[in-house]
Order: structure tokens, then C-alpha cells, then sequence
């Protein structure tokens, strides 16, 4: 592909940049204990946590596994579990 | 008749140059003051005030913030002007070389004069030279009229999609933003007809979001660096066809990327930039009545460096003489320097002697260039090219 | 577009971009951008920002971004603001987003420039306390005794010896008409912050403290329990200036002793090692936060 001018990129377009290989601890949603209050959502700092028709989904492909939406969440419905690479 | 009538006015350089961004129309302009550049800029503060050009006219708090005032402003999608000289240029430096990297072409003129230490605010080139490598488009001029005449060119210049890079005019301070001339203007309808509204293909737009200013390292750095070589090797032929154009509306040709004065058949050449150009062609006619065979290159434009017209000029000479306005400690002149790079390995070239003339304002008269001369043809005679430059009118007997 | 991605369609600003696990920033800057809308364009001084949301082919701008050098956010930003109004775009707005080293450092004089000429910004500063980008060197934003790489602990070092730039006060002084700091321990605090910041005309600026796991010390989960903590201990004062003025404060709930903080992060647990210059080290925080609480009133 050709550079652009001026080296301009395109708005959006890190989402091709999948950053989940970053990880090596993966946050579960124990819906069960979830209350759906979007605190996770709200922390993240890579975006990854989404209100998918009324269910807090993760986004595996960019969650780096920083746990912040684990620790901050108020019901412990958040896990981390080591993943194996 | 208004300013821009097809008339001709007695003006300072400096409001000449001013009349000449009036008429170009920009969106913004950034200013902060260092002489001999503020004349340029108190001028337009007045056309700002009484109403005579709509500008968002910024007075920033140095050379670094005018400079990155023009980088937003374009790369918003303004056009965008500031002047400014000597240490305000290696000021700006470091925004100029992000400026070109980033292919936003804004104009500036760059007032020329000796940088620190010590201090000296007479006229040189050193300022300019600071920005050699940056990938900023450099064209000299030698008088008012074509000080005028190309920032009107410049911006036309800078804004075509194929250069896309600032541009600096360089001007000799004092001797022509200070001195009075006739200077012929150009009605404004001609202005706008040359040179319609800035068009950027990229700018900065809430309907279409862009990023500027990416990190590229070793797999694509190389190659956004090239294109701005490219675009400035490609552009030789587009700046020409835009002086010409110009030349065409205004009746006034200043030459293309050099103006080759006498070249024909003269077996000195002597290359120079600036105002002192006048002088040296002057220098010319009367070595010519004398029946030496001298002529004159007058670079206009120095980066992109045009060697292939210089290289045509020259091709018959048998030695050419680089009057230099600055210096790179510790080698010599940069013109010099690229001249020579040019000329190597090729059979049949000239002898190119160095020649520091001028810094910090030491004055150049037809005196010195016929001095110029005989120390050209003493080399040759001697058969002996010297490795060091000659750095003319210099007082030994003051040196420690 | 994959499936994944469309959710984040309407986001300013998407996943795919590389900073480090657990950053203040990139989560503040989520945040600062639901509050702003998409009719800003935002100016980002080099920084970790800048490095880690633009990489040659990857934005994770959904504005117009533009970063230029490191010291000239300010200054730039003008020229946006300037341009606009050639252009009669009166409706967008700007914004610079700049680390402290330089907002406190290296950009300090363009910023001045920029609140005294009293161009229409809303100036940014992400403060992290020291040079992140470049592993954590000390800026002028950097707290008393914090070590730092190149003000490390040592024999004959505490760290840094001397006191953070009160940036708020020296921004109010220069007759900005709404200052205020805020922390990403609390988001919505710092949304509405933005959001009020975008009701003036006029330089505006916000910092937001912004901890920072890699370089501060702390695992990457407790990004805002270390935020919370330097709130609540009284380090950190959350606070509101409009024209000069403090307007508002996060009030502190229940008081954290300043050990707490302290001791949760590499750069400061050298100063509950022992020595006496630590211990005097430690005492000298533990009075700034009480005098913290006092002169911005933090508790009832």
C-alpha cells in the first residue's frame, strides 16, 4: 500500500491492531453474580468491555488482562484466570 | 487606485513584501518580532486593523510558537504566513523539519541575517542555511520587485499537491527590507485568478477524522523522507512552470530556478544569491567592456539545489567562483559543497573556488568582486586549486 | 470492519492502541472524549499518548488528532483555534492533550503564550509525575521524595527534592476562567469536569491525575485504588478554580493515612525504609497533606 502524505492516517483504524496477545491473564464475567451496573465498562482502559443488547460482553481480540475490571468491580463477578500461551 | 492596482509605488522591501501577502489572501498569520524582520509584520498588523485584510493575525511569544502556529493553522486547512530571521529561524528549526514532514505548506519568509555569536544583525545567509536539510523550499531574491513577485509565487508553490512543503522567500535584511525601490503590484483579480483558495488534501475535519503526526520507524521511515526529496525534485519543473505563469500576468521575468546573467561563452562564472546579485551583474558588464569573459549565475531557487541548470550554465567555463554568504565550520560553503558533489566524476567540468564574501553585512562592492576575479584567474593561472576557500576582505592582521 | 469491532462504531476513541496494562490516561482519555463529543479537534504533544495511539497505519482517534512535537501543543493548538475562525467552523472546539513534561516542562512557555493570549483551548495535562515515555525520569510535575531514574535513591538521595509546580494556581494567575484537577479514580467527577470546562470560552485547563502502573510501581489492576488513595489521603486535591476562584473540592470521605498511599508504590517505599533523612522524608508528606486539607478545605 502507498504511504499517504504527510504520513496521515486514517481515524480509527488501530482496530486492526489487536492488542488481546498482550495478555496473559484473561478476565470471565460470572453472569450469575453480575448485576450489570458497567462498572467494568467503565475502567477499562483498552476499551474491550461492551453493553452487548443488555449483557456486559468482553472483547477478547484487545483486552490486554490488566484486571483493573476485575478489581474494581463492587460483586466480584470479575475472574482472572492465568492463561497458558 | 488601490494598493493593488497595476501600479507602481515607492515602498519599503518590507511593505512590498507585506502588499504581496495581502494580496495572497491568508486565513492566519503568526508573528513575533526580531529585527529586520518586524517591518514586514507591523505592516500587516495595520492592513489587519484598519480593516484592509481579514487574517486571523496571532501575536504569539517566539519564533518557536509562530512557527507551530502556521503547522495547526495549515494543517487545519489555512493558508498561513509568518516572517522571521537569523536566531528566530534556528528557533524555528526543529517545527520547520516536523512542518516538512508533515507536507504543510505554509510560507514564511525568511529575512536573511548573521546568527550568534556574536551578535550581529547585518545580513547573511547562515540563518537560512540552518534550514538546509529540513525539507522547507528555499528560493532568494534580489530586489523588492521580485521579493513581491514570488511570495505570490511561493504560496502557489507550496500548495501544489505534488510539492506540498513549506516554503521560505529569503531576503537580504536591511539592504532590502529597509531600502526603498519601485516595486510594480499586481491588481488583485490577477493575484486571485494565480492563485485561488488553499485547497489542502488532507486537513482537519470533524466529517472525516485524520490523524497526523505517526510514529514510523525503520520499515517506512525511509520512505516518507524520500518522498519529500521526491516532491522537491519533482517540483524543479513545477516551480519553473509557476514563475513563468507568473511572469506571464505580471510582465516580469526573474528567470527560472536561476537567472544565468552573461553565461554564454564566459569562461568565469560566478555564483551568487541574494540582493548582491545586482552588484555582481553590474561587476559583469564592466569586466565585459574590460574583455573578460565573465558571467553570473544568480541561484534563485537553493533547495531543491537546481544543478541540472547550474551544470547547463557552466558547461563551457573554465572556473567557477561561489560567493558564499555562509559557512559550514570547519569545511566551507554550502553551495559550494553541493556544487562540487554535482560536478565530480563528470568529465570536462570547471574548477569551483570557494569564495566567503559578506558575512555579518561586510560589505560587497563591484570592488570586491573584480577582487573575486583576479583571485580566480591567479588559481588558475597557478594551475593550483585550493583546497581552503578564500574568505574575502578578511583582516588577518585582527586575527589572534 | 469485523463483527467484534462494529460495537465501537460510535466510539471517539477505540481499542488497538498500545499503551501499557492498567494506564490512566488511555482510560482518561475514553472519558474526556465521551464528555467532549466529536466536534473537537485534539492537539497531543509527543508523549506516551502520542506514541501509544498513533503508530504509522493505526489511529485510535475517531477525531481529528494531530500531534506535532513535544513542545508546542499550545502553540499549535492556536493555530487550529486561529484557522477555525478564518474559516468560520465556530462550531468545533479544540483540545490539547499533553503529559506534565510538557505542560510543566518543556512546552511551559508555549502554554503561557497560549492561556495569555486567551486562545479558545481546553488544555489537558495528563500528570503522571514524571516522564513516562521515556521510562520515568523526573519532571517538574514530579512529587517531593518520589524517586525517579534520573533522580534515583541512593545513599546520599531521598529522591526528588523538590516540590511539585503548582500548575493550577500558575494557569488561574494567568486569568484562565475555569482550572480545575481531577483523577481517574473518579470518572464521572472527571466527565463532568470536561463538560463544564467546554461551557467557557476562553483557555481552560484541567489535570488529571493519572497513575501509572509501569513507572509509579503498582500492578496494573489498582490503577484507581492508587488514585483513590491519593485522594483520600490528602496528596491529591480534586479541586474547581472558576476565575481564580475555588469554586469546589472532592471532599475526602474516610481519611487514608498518607503511609497507605506511600507504601502501595515503588517509587515512594524508600521512604518507609528506615533512615532518618526517609522518616523526615515521610513526616514532610504527611504535614503537605494536612496543609492540603486545609487550604483546600477537603474535610468537613
Amino acid at each position: 500500500m502507498k504511504i499517504a502524505l504527510g504520513g496521515v492516517v486514517r481515524g480509527g483504524t488501530s482496530l486492526a491492531y489487536e492488542t488481546g496477545t498482550w495478555r496473559d491473564r484473561k478476565p470471565i464475567i460470572d453472569y450469575d453474580l453480575c448485576k450489570g451496573c458497567g462498572v467494568c465498562e467503565e475502567v477499562c482502559p483498552d476499551n474491550v468491555i461492551h453493553d452487548v443488547n443488555g449483557v456486559y460482553a468482553i472483547d477478547y481480540g484487545y483486552c490486554k488482562g490488566c484486571g483493573l475490571c476485575a478489581y474494581e468491580c463492587h460483586v466480584n463477578a470479575i475472574e482472572m484466570i492465568f492463561e497458558a500461551k | 487606485m488601490g494598493d493593488n492596482g497595476k501600479t507602481e509605488r515607492v515602498l519599503e522591501g518590507s511593505e512590498a513584501v507585506a502588499l504581496a501577502i495581502k494580496a495572497c489572501r491568508p486565513g492566519v498569520i503568526s508573528t513575533y518580532p526580531i529585527s529586520p524582520q518586524t517591518h514586514i509584520v507591523e505592516a500587516l498588523a495595520r492592513m489587519v486593523v484598519n480593516g484592509e485584510l481579514e487574517s486571523e493575525y496571532v501575536r504569539v511569544e517566539s519564533e518557536f510558537s509562530a512557527a507551530s502556529v502556521l503547522a495547526g493553522a495549515s494543517a487545519a486547512g489555512s493558508r498561513s504566513y509568518t516572517a522571521s530571521t537569523s536566531q528566530g529561524l534556528l528557533l524555528m528549526t526543529e517545527v520547520i523539519y516536523a512542518s516538512a514532514g508533515m507536507r504543510l505548506p505554509f510560507v514564511i519568509t525568511g529575512v536573511n541575517r548573521a546568527v550568534s555569536a556574536p551578535i550581529s544583525i547585518q545580513p547573511d545567509h547562515q540563518d537560512a542555511m540552518s534550514l538546509r536539510d529540513s525539507g522547507i523550499i528555499q528560493i532568494y531574491v534580489e530586489s523588492s520587485q521580485e521579493a513581491y513577485d514570488t511570495h505570490i509565487a511561493a504560496f502557489k508553490i507550496a500548495e501544489d499537491p505534488r510539492i506540498a512543503l513549506p516554503v521560505m522567500v529569503c531576503m537580504d535584511g536591511w539592504i532590502l527590507t529597509h531600502s526603498y525601490e519601485r516595486v510594480r503590484l499586481v491588481e488583485q483579480e490577477e493575484v486571485d485568478r494565480f492563485l485561488p483558495p488553499f485547497k489542502p488534501i488532507h486537513f482537519l475535519d470533524v466529517n472525516d477524522p485524520k490523524s497526523w503526526g505517526p510514529i514510523a520507524d525503520e520499515d517506512l521511515y525511509m520512505e516518507f523522507r524520500y518522498a519529500i526529496h521526491d516532491a522537491m525534485q519533482m517540483g524543479k519543473k513545477r516551480i519553473k512552470e509557476i514563475f513563468s505563469e507568473w511572469a506571464d500576468i505580471s510582465g516580469r521575468d526573474h528567470g527560472g530556478l536561476i537567472e544565468a546573467y552573461r553565461t554564454k561563452d564566459a569562461e568565469i562564472v560566478l555564483i551568487a544569491m541574494g540582493s548582491v546579485a545586482g552588484t555582481a551583474k553590474d561587476a559583469v558588464d564592466h569586466l565585459r567592456t574590460g574583455g573578460k569573459k565573465v558571467g553570473l549565475i544568480k541561484i534563485r531557487c537553493y533547495r531543491p539545489f537546481p544543478y541540472e541548470d547550474i551544470l547547463k550554465a557552466i558547461q563551457d567555463a573554465k572556473v567557477v567562483a561561489v560567493m558564499e554568504a555562509s559557512f559550514s565550520m570547519g569545511s566551507e560553503g554550502a553551495i559550494g559543497l553541493d556544487l562540487k558533489a554535482k560536478l565530480y566524476g563528470r568529465s570536462k567540468t570547471p574548477v569551483v573556488i570557494d569564495m566567503i564574501a559578506g558575512l555579518g553585512g561586510r560589505v560587497i562592492t563591484r570592488g570586491t568582486i573584480y577582487k573575486i576575479v583576479e583571485q580566480v584567474e591567479k588559481a588558475c593561472e597557478s594551475g593550483a586549486v585550493p583546497f581552503e576557500p578564500y574568505w574575502m576582505d578578511l583582516k588577518p592582521e585582527v586575527l589572534p | 470492519m469485523s463483527e467484534k469491532n462494529a460495537v465501537q462504531e460510535k466510539d471517539l476513541f477505540v481499542s488497538g492502541h498500545r499503551a501499557c496494562h492498567g494506564c490512566g490516561q488511555a482510560l482518561a482519555v475514553r472519558h474526556i472524549l465521551k464528555a467532549t463529543g466529536r466536534d473537537v479537534i485534539v492537539i497531543t504533544p509527543t508523549g506516551c499518548l502520542e506514541t501509544f495511539t498513533l503508530t504509522y497505519g493505526y489511529s485510535s482517534w475517531r477525531v481529528p488528532f494531530m500531534h506535532h512535537l513535544f513542545e508546542n501543543g499550545p502553540s499549535v493548538a492556536t493555530g487550529v483555534v486561529a484557522a477555525l475562525k478564518a474559516q468560520h467552523r465556530d462550531h468545533i472546539r479544540v483540545l490539547v492533550i499533553g503529559g506534565d513534561g510538557s505542560t510543566f516542562d518543556i512546552g511551559f512557555g508555549a502554554l503561557s503564550g497560549m492561556l495569555e493570549r486567551g486562545d479558545d483551548v481546553l488544555y489537558i495535562c495528563m500528570d503522571n509525575g514524571a516522564y513516562m515515555n521515556t521510562g520515568g525520569q523526573r519532571s517538574g510535575a514530579t512529587p517531593i521524595y518520589a524517586g525517579t531514574t534520573t533522580h534515583p535513591v541512593g545513599k546520599k538521595s531521598i529522591g526528588k527534592p523538590q516540590l511539585k509546580k503548582d500548575m493550577p494556581a500558575i494557569v488561574a494567575a494567568h486569568g484562565a476562567p475555569y482550572v480545575a484537577t481531577a483523577s481517574v479514580a473518579y470518572l464521572k467527577d472527571l466527565r463532568r469536569k470536561v463538560e463544564q470546562a467546554m461551557t467557557y470560552q476562553g483557555p481552560r485547563y484541567i489535570q488529571i491525575d493519572a497513575p501509572c502502573p509501569s513507572v509509579w510501581g503498582f500492578p496494573s489492576d489498582r490503577t484507581l485504588e492508587i488514585g483513590r488513595l491519593g485522594v483520600q489521603s490528602g496528596l491529591v486535591p480534586v479541586f474547581e478554580m472558576v476565575d481564580g476562584r475555588i469554586t469546589g473540592v472532592r471532599k475526602i470521605r474516610t481519611r487514608v493515612p498518607p503511609r497507605e498511599y506511600l507504601s502501595a508504590q515503588r517509587r515512594f517505599k524508600h521512604l518507609l525504609e528506615g533512615n532518618r533523612a526517609a522518616r523526615e522524608g515521610f513526616e514532610k508528606i504527611c504535614a503537605m497533606a494536612d496543609s492540603n486539607i486545609e487550604k483546600y478545605g477537603l474535610m468537613d
